[in-house]
Parts: C-alpha cells; sequence; structure tokens
C-alpha cells in the first residue's frame, strides 16, 4: 500500500504515504470495532487507503510537490479520481511493488539495510518486526530504518522500471536481496518458525513478481526462484515447531513441502535458457538432487559434488569450499571428508564459523572417533551465535558421548 | 428498561497497529458481551473527527468541530439498562477508559403517555 502511495505521491514525500496508510488502518479498526471484521479486509484497507489518498490530494493538491510525471492529472478533479483509481487496480499496484522493490536496492544502500527496507515497505514489518527477523535491538533497527528512508527520499523519484538499462543494472542487487531475505528467514537466528516462514514467504512472493515483469523473467530470476521455492519446501522439517534444528541427516522427509519441490523444479526448467549460469543456478540445481532425493544415503552426493565444484568457479567463498567437503565426505568417505575439510583454502577465514568445526566433528564421529568429535563440537558450541545453534550442538555433544 | 446513550470521548491517534488491533478486539469483546446480556439497542457509529457545524438563525457554517481530540466526540452507542446507575455500571467496561478517554452516559428523554 505504501508502494502504491508513494508513486502517487512521490519518492520524497515517503513519509505522506507512510502516515495515509496507518491512518486508514486506524480508522477502518474502528468502523470494524463497531461494524465487526469485513470478508475481505485486505481489499477493504485498500479502498480506505484510496479515500484516504484522494481526500488527501484534493486537500494538499497545491501545497505539495509530486510525482513530475503525475502532478498533472492531479491538478484537475476531472483526471484526478481516474488516475487515482487505475493506481489501485491489481496491476497498477504489482507494478508499483516492483518500482518500490528496486528503489529500495539503492547503491548507496548497503545490503542489510537495502533488506531491511523492503521488509518495511514492502512487507509491511513493524520496526520491532524488522527487529526480531534480525535479531537485532528495536534502537538499532529505529535508527537504521529512517536513515535508508532518508537516502530514498533523496533519490527525488521511484525507479524506473521501463527503462531497460538501468533496469538490468539493478537487477542483481534486487535478487541478492530477496535473496538474502529468504536466507534470514532460513538461516537466520530468529527462534521463531513463524517469523521464518513469514520471510521466506515474502521473498518468494517478491522473486516471483519479478517474473511477472518482461525485463525481470530472466533465467536467473526463475533460479532465483527455484531456489527459494525448493528451500522452503525442506523449511518445515529442518526447523520443528519448538524452534529446533535438525540437520539433514535427521530429517523427517515426509515433511516436505512436495508442492513447492514440484514448483520449484518447474521454474529450474524455465531457468534453463540462454548462455548465463548464475549462483542461483547452480544453487537450485543442488537444492533439487536434495529435495528429490529418497534418504541421505541414495542421495546423488556425485552430482551435489560437482555442482559445488562449478560454484566454486562462481562464487570460491569458504563457506562454498566447506559444503563442497562435506559432500565429498559423503560420496566416499568419512576419511576423505577429513582430508577436504584440512585442504580448504582460507580456512582461517571459517575459524569463527560454528559449523566449519561441526562438519570435522561429524566425520570424526562417523570415523568412530567419538573424543575427537567431541572436541570439535566444543568449539562449534563455543562459537554459537544463538540459543538454537547452542541446543544444536549440545545435541552433538551428547550422541557423540552416548552413541 | 430505559434508554441511554454512550457518548466516546478521546480516541488514542498515537497507537501503534498492533495496538490499535488490541484496542479493536477489546471493544468487539465489550459490544459482544452488551449484546448477549441485552443491553445493546443500537450498537451505533464511530465518527469522522472533522466535519461541519451549522450555526444560528443566519445557518452560517464553519469547519468543526475544532475542539480538542480529547473533547471530540468520537462515536455512539445506543443502551438499554434499568437505570442510570446501572448504565454507568455498564460503562465501566468500554475500552476507551484503558486509553484515556471518557464515556458520557446521557439518558434518552421519554415522555410516558
Amino acid at each position: 500500500m505504501v508502494a502504491v502511495l508513494t508513486r502517487l505521491f512521490g519518492v520524497h514525500n515517503l513519509a505522506l504515504a507512510e502516515d495515509v496508510v496507518q491512518d486508514a488502518f486506524c480508522r477502518a479498526l474502528e468502523v470494524w470495532s463497531f461494524r465487526g471484521v469485513p470478508e475481505n479486509p485486505a481489499a477493504w484497507l485498500m479502498a480506505a487507503a484510496k479515500n484516504r489518498a484522494l481526500d488527501m490530494l484534493r486537500r494538499e493538491r497545491t501545497a505539495r510537490t509530486y510525482e513530475p510525471e503525475l502532478s498533472r492529472f492531479l491538478q484537475s478533479e476531472w483526471t484526478l479520481a481516474p488516475v487515482v483509481q487505475e493506481m489501485f487496480t491489481d496491476n497498477a499496484i504489482k507494478d508499483d511493488q516492483l518500482r518500490m522493490m528496486f528503489s529500495c536496492c539503492h547503491p548507496r544502500l548497503p545490503e542489510e539495510a537495502q533488506v531491511m527496507l523492503i521488509l518495511h515497505i514492502l512487507c509491511g514489518f513493524g520496526i520491532d518486526e524488522v527487529a526480531s527477523a534480525f535479531v537485532t535491538t528495536y534502537t538499532a533497527v529505529e535508527k537504521r530504518i529512517p536513515r535508508a528512508k532518508k537516502v530514498l527520499a533523496e533519490s527525488n523519484r521511484l525507479f524506473d522500471t521501463q527503462a531497460p538499462s538501468d533496469f538490468s543494472t539493478r537487477l542483481p542487487a534486487v535478487q541478492r536481496a530477496l535473496y538474502l531475505l529468504f536466507n534470514e528467514g532460513y538461516h537466520g537466528a530468529s527462534a521463531e518458525f513463524t517469523v521464518r516462514a513469514e520471510l521466506c514467504d515474502e521473498a518468494i512472493r517478491l522473486a516471483k513478481l519479478l517474473l511477472e515483469h518482461p525485463l525481470g523473467a530472466t533465467p536467473s530470476s526463475y533460479a532465483l526462484s527455484a531456489l527459494l521455492c525448493l528451500n522452503k519446501a525442506r523449511l518445515p522439517a529442518r526447523v520443528d515447531a519448538s524452534g529446533k534444528l535438525n540437520s539433514l541427516f535427521d530429517q523427517d522427509r515426509s515433511r516436505w513441502d512436495q508442492r513447492l519441490i514440484g514448483e520449484g523444479l518447474q521454474l529450474l526448467e524455465l531457468s534453463a535458457e540462454g548462455a548465463e549460469l548464475t549462483e542461483y543456478h547452480v544453487e537450485a540445481g543442488i537444492a533439487a538432487v536434495h529435495a528429490t532425493a529418497p534418504s541421505m544415503q541414495a542421495t546423488n552426493w556425485q552430482e551435489i559434488v560437482s555442482l559445488y565444484d562449478t560454484l566454486m568457479t562462481i562464487r570460491p567463498t569458504p563457506i562454498v569450499a566447506l559444503n563442497r567437503a562435506i559432500a565429498v565426505g559423503q560420496r566416499d568417505s568419512a576419511e576423505c571428508g577429513l582430508r577436504e575439510l584440512r585442504a580448504i583454502p582460507d580456512s582461517d577465514r571459517l575459524a569463527k564459523y560454528p559449523f566449519y568445526h561441526a562438519a570435522f566433528g561429524e566425520f570424526e564421529l562417523q570415523n568412530g572417533q567419538a573424543e575427537n568429535a567431541t572436541g570439535h563440537f566444543e568449539i562449534a558450541l563455543k562459537l554459537a551465535r544463538n540459543q538454537k545453534e547452542r541446543q544444536f550442538f549440545e545435541n552433538r555433544i551428547l550422541r557423540a558421548v552416548r552413541p | 428498561m430505559s434508554d441511554f446513550t454512550f457518548l466516546y470521548r478521546g480516541r488514542d491517534t498515537n497507537a501503534s497497529p498492533e495496538q490499535m488491533q488490541k484496542t479493536m478486539e477489546k471493544w468487539r469483546a465489550w459490544f459482544k458481551q452488551l449484546g448477549e446480556n441485552g443491553h445493546l439497542k443500537d450498537i451505533g457509529h464511530p465518527l469522522e473527527n472533522a466535519g461541519k457545524v451549522v450555526k444560528g438563525k443566519q445557518k452560517s457554517v464553519t469547519d468543526g468541530p475544532f475542539a480538542e481530540a480529547k473533547d471530540v466526540v468520537g462515536g455512539f452507542t445506543l443502551i438499554q439498562a434499568q437505570d442510570l446507575e446501572h448504565a454507568v455500571e455498564l460503562s465501566k467496561g468500554c475500552p476507551i477508559l484503558e486509553a484515556g478517554g471518557s464515556v458520557e452516559v446521557r439518558p434518552i428523554q421519554v415522555i410516558n403517555m
């Protein structure tokens, strides 16, 4: 809703757009207090916001400057209402969300701020909800969001999604932000399953919005959507209702969402076009192998190792190398896995990453070296970044001590 | 049984969306209870803050009422109660009181013929 109104008022009037939404919401709730909540509250709210925007535009027609291309329509009563009406149609709303999404990924903003802004403006997360999604304090988010909004407002106009060259220049940043948004839900520290699922769902929703735009529907966008669907499908088994983490070894595969897996595989097929092979393609490929494997043992580890080899050529990070080493260990033997782990270049950059030590622990454990394994899990436990990870490593230690 | 109006004043305009939602649920619960006990003659409506005031023989029309937010009537309900004391008792459950607002309880004037 803020996206539509910002399109109407201009990005420099972002605060006004937010006020209008807040106001529409308050009034809606007052009416609902008396009359009951309508069957379709979202449509009701949209209508209320639209009317409120019309009021505001009539009242302040001359007092403010609006988006240049729209202002001439807003001057006259004859064109005002149809223009506003048009802005609130489904297609226009989608287009506005896309514009806002691209605007949020402003090159002057750090990636994390971009993601926070998207969550706040496009997903309607309040300051406290953004804080809980990022497991940071209310005050930290309260400082960062207005700062990010200022950058947005200074850009003076919303991103033009019709300009092909600008679009493709900014597209990777938008994809990256959605990828991070998803990972915040998937790997992030928030203990609540509902928060995690919601973050993942929002990322999927916005990624699909890209596919509806002629310039956004690139093979890499399809690959991104495929990746998000395939990973989201496994979320119910990865984190249980109490927020406890389950490793891929222990997951109840019957809880994977088969519909989402099907959708992800279909999207992955659509992404196989053109010459460009992005990291999203490769990651989606890996996720697809996992998602279609009947069990850990029956997984095609050869395929996974070779996909990681490819990923290493696109994005040679220590984390990718770590995952590759784990896959090699699964394919060959725990012994080989340990050798690969030791051979990771730049492994000092992983020294503080708890799952690096946990990987040593798992292979030692498979090798029957319970004592060595416990030592590695204990290092991991010390490095754990939140309660959930701590609990996970404590369980691994228990299993190593009492098999 | 007699009829009364409840006039609500002092809506909280600075509440966060979450607070607003909670407030709405309290209002729904309160109205539901009044209804179940047979005290709700007409649930009434919330009112917009700003309208017009028409005044005097000249029928002069001004924007208004420009009273302070806490003094503006924000809504009304028609209530059935045994007497004024009973109506006052019923009004004490109103969520607006928790937000620092007020309920004005006024008997509706009737002449028994």
